[in-house]
């Protein structure tokens, strides 16, 4: 039921993508740092583009550490595949992350969150009735 | 009593990728130190987001990675140095929600809010040196 997608044939941010059914689930586990960030989110919205995948689940238990720079990353990228009418979840922050960002002002305002891929499925599946 | 610096290491700030190697070093001495989840998170963060600006608002410059120990206490204290343009505007950078990059002006603040002890001291035309300090959360016994 999965398949690696990768936009225009080479991913350029060596971020794997894998589809399930009508949705995109994304595992964040190196550093997104700006070449990779920028390469990770335009790759994602060409896929986006060619799969028609109405669901992006972003999987970010891989991250210890989520600064106010890779926040805006995820955030952005959240935005943008809204704009394609795709619905982005955030899922598996971990709580030292939650914590962290929360202390420094960033509270994500506006990014759809859940605890792990099952949860972030059921709500993608409650958003698109 | 004085503050002992038990082990140091200099990082040049020189480009993207540098900011990784800081935080991934201070990571590693946060964890050698004894810190918990979230306290290695903190500080990691906070020297990420002060090493980026050094890199984004500086050009460049350098981190000072120190092991201290005070009482009995261990801790993780970071040297952030460049030769940039200073802050003009120490009070308004600091308060948060202010940026000359069009960002959200919250890795100063925000930074200050994860760690124990936060300095800054910028000259405009000469640049800014930020020094802040992290302690593990229970005095260590050993050693
Ligand atoms: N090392 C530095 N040298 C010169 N100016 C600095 C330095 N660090 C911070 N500043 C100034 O202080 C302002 C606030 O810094 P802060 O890190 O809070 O926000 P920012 O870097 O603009 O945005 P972000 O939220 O992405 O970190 C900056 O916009 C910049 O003008
Ligand atoms: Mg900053």
């Amino acid at each position: 039921m999965t398949a690696s997608v990768t936009a225009g044939g080479k991913p350029r941010s060596a971020i794997p993508v894998l589809r399930v059914g009508d949705t995109l689930l994304v595992t964040v586990q190196i550093e997104l740092h700006d070449a990779v960030a920028d390469a990770f989110q335009e790759d994602l919205l060409v896929t986006i583009e060619k799969t028609g995948a109405r669901g992006l689940i972003i999987d970010i238990t891989g991250l210890d550490m989520v600064d106010s720079y890779v926040a805006r990353v995820l955030a952005d990228t959240g935005r943008m595949a809204r704009l394609m009418g795709t619905d982005t979840v955030l899922v598996g922050m971990r709580p030292e992350v939650a914590a962290t960002l929360v202390r420094m002002g960033y509270g994500m305002e506006g990014v759809r969150t859940a605890l792990n891929v099952d949860e972030g499925l059921g709500l993608l599946h409650t958003l698109q009735g | 009593m004085t503050t002992q610096v038990m082990a140091q290491r200099e990082l040049q700030i020189r480009c993207e990728d540098d900011i990784v190697l800081v935080r991934q070093a201070v990571r590693v001495m946060a964890q050698q130190l004894g810190f918990d989840a979230f306290a290695t998170a903190a500080v990691t963060t906070a020297a990420s987001e002060l090493a980026r600006n050094v890199w984004t608002h500086a050009g460049g410059g350098s981190a000072l990675l120190e092991e201290i120990r005070l009482a009995g206490r261990r801790g993780v204290r970071m040297h952030f140095r460049d030769q940039g343009p200073g802050i003009a505007d120490l009070g308004r950078a600091l308060a948060g929600g202010f940026s000359t990059a069009r960002s959200l002006g919250l890795g100063l603040s925000g930074s200050k809010r994860l760690v124990d002890e936060f300095n800054v001291e910028s000259t405009v035309g000469k640049g800014t040196v930020v020094v802040v300090a992290k302690w593990a959360r229970f005095s260590s016994t050993t050693g």
